[in-house]
């Protein structure tokens, strides 16, 4: 059988060991009624072989974007060294779990170190914990953390935030007595209002927003602090090679997706989520936490910390029920940080913005106006068709010439119908750029002609 | 193991040292159009490294861990059991890691087929049709299950059902879960047989119960023997069963929850599906629930019409619970594991968990106390035996013991209903040889304790550091690098 070592001479061995006959005995004092009398309708397996093969065919059914890609929507096509795919299969990373016994997990619980304190420059917060599900579910996080340390109910969410995280917070806040407001988008940008009161614990924005535009930070943490609020900003870490970080700015929650540190699209997941605050709100925070302690000889050894935040410890009154968290892809995530250090991050930066630069230019020459030409973007970019129709036609006539690209912004935003967004990153061939103003000039002259 | 300690990369950070490298940047050209008090003014403190001084570094801090790939690993609850290579040769693969999650249905039809056919799988295993492979791990299933069962009193009219009844024995996460979907807990005792106290539960019903989370098996290692009853008298009451499928690898192919039962479960796929999770994730936590509750499963679920795969939301969906479409490259080492095994194998998976746990607990027992020496399922709670509490020696002293003798302890301390617990789960992929020579060194443990060995206490001392001050790392707290002003 698959994966299991021991023989059939070995198993009976076993079995007079234990003072059974069969296998079967072991299940003898279950209820019997209760037991399946059949074998599961799970096709036969298969040997490795086969197992292969199989799935080398269902590969084939897909035609994976990546190299080509002009998706944005929260993942990104980077690229990462090689070392990144090959230290991570090192197995006694891949095949460990969670360091609850410090002395024979150094290794795992010092890269964690070694994330937080990256994670924490990156967001320019104090601390940051040693990750979270993904961006989303760390974006609920914080809005649940600023509820229990302002004691308040209320969040409010810029409508520029992922469609899927602000659909994640809604799902988490819905059954404990919480508000969320969204504060809508003027000119592609969040026009807070006056919905942040004194009831409000969070106010949460997205750097850049879903539309790609770069929003005005200050006024955020000046919003919330006048209200003692939490400012709340979710980043594309990327954009930090450029952007200034909210910690700086004085933001209390920084949270975010790490798929564009080395993480492979992968159709989605695993990323990891990451979150970072301030030291003074340590006890409130998610998640587990690595520091650093010594051990009885005085040497420097490494520990998870404050686990009495943690469900295992708490159970019911714990800051989050998050146990597993994504720590292997977070690894990747440790090792690309690393292999990029401040100038490679600088330059991933930079040539992202030059080729959506690139970009808006050419689709401008081609007819394809930016929708929000007063807002600043990053490396993705909301443009304007004429219709909906013609969003969809230039998203088929990028497939047909083997480009991916065109998010509709419809569907997430009523009356957005005819915007849609491209994303450009380091990958981005500058001949799949001319292409791509070839085709939009195609969908657009068809459109002409019509 | 790796003794010699590894610099911290911001130690060995050099100024101008690069591995990375990307032509053509431009900062005056990237940064045009962008406004000024958005802009970074010093870069990102990151470490500065050549690319083979970083190889090293991580190549060095993988030798100081214990892993399934370098020995035994019987974390009780987690079963930590042989992650097979060939799924990470085809999750390696472009066709799987280059799909973008906002590519159109009719460009990923193979993933979108591997995920249906994964969840009628694990639909079948567990007997309960309604699938979703959305949640990122246990608990995040927990809270999606939670998040159904709210949806479904809500429709039901009922605002009364707050209470949800669980086991003392129950992991950590299922209070924790119960607080962030609304519900209040009730703790339920186990009995004198690690059971669910029957008596103790009927002093709970009532129309203020929403339902009841139960391990089964439970965290002891003991099938609820009652489980249809108390399936039977949750339901007699108004509420809904949940059960934590942590410990599924005991019954798969043996039993199915939704046969004597249970209306939602978790599959912590990363455990009994064999994906590999190190340093803590990534998990994969579907829920499984029946017919009746399928409609308010999160969204996007996958079906199939006239022969192609596509992405919709259930009727009356929860809505979100992350990001995109579940942990598609988690969900695809797991299918792979299912169609290697088959039916059969599958049923091979819990025989031999369960016969690898008895055949330990039976090698041990006469040197420590089993407060349930009976046939367990796929792992089984020890404890020292008097004498060896006598002799001053603590269950903490014996897992540090253990890692000197090139073990990765039990889980210790857990369950909490059992004192000094220390919890064992071999799984299936284990030898007799490796069982033979845990269970030698548990026992000669056992006798070191009762000969009062002082340096039990001081153990480990073979590894990359002695004991550590777990403590000290809260009093004074370091959670980061600090750089040099």
């Amino acid at each position: 059988m698959p994966y299991i070592q021991n023989s059939d001479a070995d198993r009976e061995a076993m079995l007079a060991e234990v003072g059974v006959g069969s296998v079967r005995e072991l299940f003898d004092s279950l209820p019997q009624d209760q037991l399946l009398d059949r074998d599961l309708a799970i096709d036969p397996g298969l040997n490795e072989e086969q197992l292969q093969r199989h799935l080398a065919n269902l590969g084939a059914e897909n035609t994976p974007a990546a190299g080509a890609c002009f998706l944005g929507g929260g993942f990104y096509d980077h690229a990462w060294p090689a070392l990144v795919d090959h230290l991570m299969q090192r197995t006694e990373f891949l095949t460990s779990y969670t360091p609850y016994q410090p002395e024979c997990s150094q290794g795992t619980l010092q890269w964690i170190y070694e994330f937080q304190t990256m994670i924490a420059d990156l967001c320019g917060c104090e601390v940051a914990n040693a990750s979270m599900y993904d961006g989303a579910s760390a974006a609920a996080e914080a809005a649940l953390m600023a509820m229990n340390a302002t004691g308040r109910s209320k969040v409010v969410v810029s409508a520029g935030m992922h469609p899927h995280a602000r659909a994640t917070i809604m799902t988490y806040l819905k059954h404990i007595d919480a508000e969320v407001v969204e504060a809508p988008l003027k000119n592609g940008v969040t026009d807070w209002g006056d919905l942040v009161d004194d009831q409000t614990a969070a106010v949460m924005v997205q750097q850049p927003n879903y539309l790609g535009n770069v929003e005005s930070m200050a006024p955020v943490v000046a919003i919330a602090k006048a209200v003692k609020a939490y400012s709340v900003a979710s980043i594309y870490p990327v954009s930090m090679g450029l952007l200034k970080s909210p910690g700086e700015q004085g933001f209390d929650i920084v949270v975010g997706d790490g798929q564009s540190l080395g993480v492979p699209l992968g159709y989605g997941g695993p990323s990891f989520g990451f979150f970072a605050a301030s030291l003074k709100a340590v006890r409130k925070l998610p998640g587990r936490l690595v520091g650093i302690s010594e051990d009885t000889e005085g040497k420097r050894a490494f520990t998870l910390a404050f686990q009495t935040r943690e469900q295992h410890i708490r159970r019911e009154k714990a800051t989050s029920n998050i146990c597993t968290n994504n720590a292997l892809i977070a690894l990747r995530g440790c090792m690309h940080m690393a292999a990029l250090g401040p100038e490679g991050l600088e330059e991933v930066a930079c040539v992202s913005r030059q080729r959506a630069l690139e970009m808006v230019g050419i689709l401008k020459q081609a007819g394809f106006s930016r929708a929000f030409p007063d807002a600043a973007f990053f490396n993705e970019v909301a443009f304007r068709a004429d219709s909906e129709d013609q969003v969809l036609q230039f998203k088929r006539a990028l497939k047909d010439e083997g480009l991916f690209g065109v998010i509709p912004m419809g569907r997430d935003y009523p009356g957005m119908e005819d915007v849609f967004t491209m994303a450009c990153t380091e990958r981005t061939l500058p001949e799949d750029l001319i292409r791509l103003g070839r085709i939009a000039a195609t969908v657009l002259q068809q459109e002409v002609a019509r | 193991m790796r003794l010699t300690p590894v610099n911290l990369l911001f130690e060995d950070s050099r100024p101008g040292r690069r591995t990375v490298r990307t032509p053509g940047a431009d900062r005056s050209l990237a940064t045009a159009g962008l406004p000024r008090e958005e802009l970074r003014e010093k870069p990102v403190a990151w470490p500065e490294m050549g690319e083979l001084d970083l190889v090293r570094h991580f190549t060095r801090l993988s030798q100081r861990n214990y892993a399934i790939s370098t020995n035994f690993y019987p974390l009780g609850s987690c079963t930590m059991k042989y992650n097979p290579l060939v799924n990470e040769a085809i999750a390696g693969q472009g066709a799987w890691s280059g799909l973008h999650p906002l590519q159109d249905d009719s460009s990923v039809q193979g993933a979108l087929k591997v995920m249906h056919d994964l969840a009628a799988d694990l639909g079948e295993a567990t007997g309960l049709p309604g699938v979703t492979l959305h949640p990122a791990a246990g608990a995040h299933g927990e809270l999606t299950a939670l998040m159904v069962l709210r949806a479904w009193l809500d429709e039901q009219g009922e605002d009364k059902r707050r209470t949800i009844l669980i086991p003392d024995s129950a992991h950590g996460t299922n209070p924790a879960s119960c607080t962030l979907a609304g519900f209040k807990v009730v703790s339920v005792k186990s009995d004198d047989m690690g059971l669910t106290d029957m008596d103790d539960l009927r002093t709970h019903l009532g129309d203020h119960v929403a339902g009841m989370m139960i391990t089964n098996p439970n965290t002891l290692g003991l099938f609820e023997d009652n489980i249809a009853e108390i399936c039977e008298l949750i339901h007699q009451t108004g509420g809904k069963v949940y059960m934590d499928g942590a410990n599924f690898n005991a019954i798969m192919g043996i039993a199915r929850p939704g046969d004597f039962g249970i209306d939602m479960m978790h599959l912590n796929l990363h455990k009994t599906m064999s994906t590999p999770h190190g340093g803590g994730g990534p998990g994969s936590g579907p829920i499984c629930v029946t017919e009746e509750l399928t409609k308010y499963l999160p969204t996007p679920a996958v079906v199939k019409t006239n022969g192609k795969y596509r992405l919709r939301t259930p009727e009356a969906s929860i809505g979100r619970v992350r990001a995109f479409h579940g942990n598609f490259m988690v969900l695809l080492r797991a299918y792979s594991y299912v169609k290697r095994l088959g039916a059969i194998g599958i049923r091979r998976v819990a025989e031999n968990a369960v016969l690898n746990a008895n055949y330990l607990r039976v090698k041990v027992r006469d040197h420590w106390r089993v407060p349930h020496d009976r046939i367990c399922m796929h792992e089984f709670v020890a404890r020292p035996t008097m004498e060896m509490r006598e002799a001053g020696i603590h269950t903490m002293d014996v897992a540090k013991r253990l890692m000197e003798l090139g073990y990765h302890p039990p889980t210790v301390y857990f369950p909490l209903v059992i004192n000094e617990a220390i919890m064992a789960e071999p799984t299936e992929t284990e030898s007799r040889e490796t069982l033979d020579g845990f269970a030698e060194a548990m026992i000669q443990v056992a006798k070191e304790a009762i000969a009062g060995e002082e340096f039990l206490h001081a153990a480990p001392r073979n590894m990359p550091v002695t004991r550590v001050d777990e403590a000290k790392a809260v009093k004074n707290p370091n959670l980061r690098y600090q750089h040099e002003a």
